[in-house]
């Protein structure tokens, strides 16, 4: 016992303050893009997922590789800022240096969901890193908790659904059942370009995507995408962040 | 046909008469071989077989390959090792190993199948039955369908049916190399990013030609057991949170993001995407950067001693990690089994000693023998503590010099092996090339696809209850297997 105390002591107290100032993602971490129309093109030549069109850089089909702003540094530029999830499919795309932050539920929904968000994870054919910086925000150090959003063992208990993966086929029919035993009113988040798009496998036969009939409430965008990312998605979306 | 660890070699020069491959493979395999791959391939218009054995303690490596048109010998019933191969090789071609004890789909990804819809191993009698589990789980994990036939708590066997996360990356990744294969390679299996890029990387560089800098080789050492650090860590927290023992699961939790960090640090992502690339590294590091990482590294891994060995002065957690989950040398040989798993029942195989590769020298593995829960848990403490060690010391001592070399055109109708000791185990790339120098096929083995087996075979015997602990101590990737 009097070790356990000892460690407790020795661990410290280790929980990051969120939000916080001057906050972003590190030194080398590839965050938020720039657009700018010179040299687009090469940008665009030098992506191997499509993501970049005239219309600008699509994050939402990005793997954050920088491959483009390797190829055309005056197109593209990653900043280190880590705000990036959106409500829409159109609001990951950037141009210039704008994209449409995610906005919070509506009211009702909110006077719901505001203080309390239980979401049932569903994994749908991904590498596992997605659920990966889920699950670090259960540990002390995010303790997403303290904002009364915690993932839960059953939908039935759940909120919400957030997926992760391109879906495949041999997950379409499990991820259905899922999203049907959730109670309603009910929020679904696709969390990685892997749900928002397909991600890297994009256009794979095995991986069918997301139906069109279970509605998308929150985007967040990454390969993976960080906690930061992450955390800052779902406390917009039940209007925890201005 | 003896070849060399990340040698490229002639390919056509490991073709055997169908009659002599099966019997060469049979004895090889009984002579101590272990199957590293073992997969059919497009040959014209029929197929080929490859079979790739290592014998670890000589660290020697045998390729051999046959032409198939029809039902060939199943060599499972003599050699289980190659159960799962070759139920693989019967998905993917329609060829039937004949003889195969349990031929049923891996992938469930021909047309018209359902997933985990193939019979089940059942178990009759009086109050015996079964418990299905899956394939959504309560935990933030991957998918997979668990079925167990019990008696009340006690467990007479599990099956595990997976291929939900069959997302056909290896088939594209055989269609490279080109501007997508090096992510593929990276996504194979997440949390093993540095691992199977490594092995991709090195097999390219292989059949380039290409000789990657030191400094290149010592970054890359630093990045694959910073990987081991996070995943090992993460891991005996999440066994102390099985058994309910908070204090350090709580902490292991938070560490593990900090070796996370230390990754990002370097090239940005926690996950060490973007780090490697054919012919060496993408990301430097100066001197304020090594120090930094130098002190990180320190304090993290006295927390981490701090909070792991509570574990083993814990009587509760002792007594419960303690004679659950045996799996015996012998089961642990005869399937194949590889990574900590093995060495956790004495199993002599870590591919950084036996198959040295990169920076890795004179490399001396931990080994554990009791072969049960508390048995693979050690064995992880003994790799963090070797793992600092080699990662403060390639700090300490970088080779000077370039971190890239240009990586050439391959070399065409060649083809090698790579291997790589990933934080799970041993993981296998073999990359065949066409004429045309473009990869002719291109197979990747997760030792996930070995273990899966290993857990369950843990479980006999077992309760119900011992299987998230045992589950937690192999903690086995559910993509890697099903790619």
């Amino acid at each position: 016992m009097i070790r356990v105390l000892l460690a407790r002591l020795k661990q410290g107290y280790r929980t990051m303050a969120f939000p916080a100032e001057g906050l972003k993602l590190p030194h080398r971490a590839l965050g938020l893009p720039k657009v700018r129309p010179a040299g687009l093109e090469r940008a665009a030549a030098a992506c191997p997922y499509g993501a970049i069109s005239s219309a600008g850089l699509d994050m939402g089909r990005c793997v954050f590789c920088g491959a483009c702003a390797k190829a055309a540094p005056a197109a593209v530029e990653f900043t280190r800022e880590y705000r990036l999830c959106a409500s829409s499919r159109e609001g990951l795309m950037v141009s210039g240096t704008q994209h449409r932050r995610a906005e919070a539920l509506g009211k009702e929904l909110r006077s719901l969901f505001g203080r309390s968000l239980r979401l049932r994870q569903v994994s749908a054919g991904g590498c596992g890193a997605c659920e990966a910086d889920c699950n670090v925000l259960g540990t002390p150090a995010w303790d997403m908790g303290r904002f009364g959003v915690q993932f839960v063992a059953s939908p039935r208990h759940a909120d919400g659904m957030l997926v992760t993966g391109p879906v495949t086929k041999n997950m379409e029919l499990a991820l259905r059942k899922t999203y049907a035993a959730m109670p309603s009113p009910k929020v679904v988040i696709a969390c990685g370009a892997c749900a928002v798009s397909g991600g890297p496998y994009a256009g794979h036969e095995e991986c069918p995507g997301l139906p069109p009939d279970i509605p998308v409430d929150l985007y967040i965008p990454g390969c993976p995408p960080h906690p930061l990312t992450i955390l800052d998605g779902l406390l917009r979306l039940i209007g925890r962040l201005e | 046909m003896r070849i060399n660890h990340l040698g490229a070699f002639d390919f056509r020069e490991a073709e055997l008469e169908p009659e002599l491959f099966f019997a060469t493979a049979a004895s090889r395999l009984n002579a101590g071989g272990r199957a590293a791959a073992y997969f059919a391939m497009p040959d014209r218009n029929a197929h080929r077989l490859v079979i790739i054995v290592a014998f670890d303690r000589e660290g020697g490596l045998e390729a051999y390959s046959t032409p198939v048109s029809g039902p060939f010998r199943s060599l499972t019933p003599s050699c289980p090792q190659l159960h799962l191969f070759e139920r693989e090789i019967w998905e993917q071609t329609g060829l039937k190993p004949e003889g195969h004890p349990w031929l049923k789909p891996v992938r469930f990804n021909t047309p018209g199948s359902v997933p985990g819809s193939a019979d089940f191993f059942t178990v009759h009698g009086g109050q015996v039955h079964e418990v299905a589990v899956g394939p959504v789980h309560a935990g933030v994990i991957e998918p997979g369908h668990f079925r167990f036939q019990c008696h009340g708590e006690h467990v007479f066997h599990l099956e595990i049916m997976l291929g939900y996360q069959h997302r056909g990356v290896e088939r594209r990744l055989a269609a490279g190399p080109d501007a997508r294969s090096l992510h593929y390679a990276e996504t194979l299996s997440g949390d093993t990013t540095i691992g199977h890029a490594w092995a991709y990387c090195a097999a390219v560089e292989a059949l380039a030609g290409a000789r990657v800098p030191e400094r290149a080789q010592a970054l890359r050492g630093v990045m694959l057991e910073l990987e081991r650090l996070a995943c090992h860590t993460g891991d005996l927290g999440a066994l102390a949170g099985d058994v309910a023992f908070l204090p350090t699961a709580a902490y292991c939790g938070r560490l593990r993001g900090e070796f996370l960090n230390m990754s990002a640090l370097v090239c940005g992502s926690r996950f060490g995407r973007g780090m490697l690339v054919p012919g060496g590294t993408a990301f430097d590091l100066d001197y304020a950067l090594i120090k930094e990482l130098r002190l990180k590294l320190e304090a993290a891994y006295r927390d981490t001693e701090n909070a792991v060995s509570l574990l083993w002065k814990t009587g509760s957690v002792v007594d419960r990690f303690s004679g659950t989950g045996v799996l015996t040398k012998e089961a642990a040989e005869g399937l194949g089994i590889v990574g900590p798993a093995a060495r956790a029942s004495g199993v002599g195989l870590d591919t950084r000693r036996n198959f040295p590769y990169g920076p890795y020298e004179d490399f001396t593995m931990a080994v554990s023998g009791s072969g049960d829960v508390y048995s693979r848990a050690y064995v992880r403490w003994l790799e963090i503590q070797k793992s600092t060690r080699l990662v403060a010391g390639w700090l300490d001592a970088l080779p000077e010099g370039p971190t890239s070399v240009p990586c050439g055109p391959l070399k065409p109708d060649s083809a090698v092996v790579s291997l790589i000791e990933g934080w799970r185990g041993q993981i296998c790339h073999a990359a065949v090339t066409g004429r045309d120098a473009k990869f002719r096929h291109y197979k990747v083995t997760d030792p996930s696809f070995h273990n899966w087996q290993a857990l369950a075979m843990t479980l006999r015997g077992g309760e119900i209850s011992d299987f998230p602990l045992c589950n937690k101590s192999f903690n086995l990737s559910y993509c890697g297997r099903d790619l």
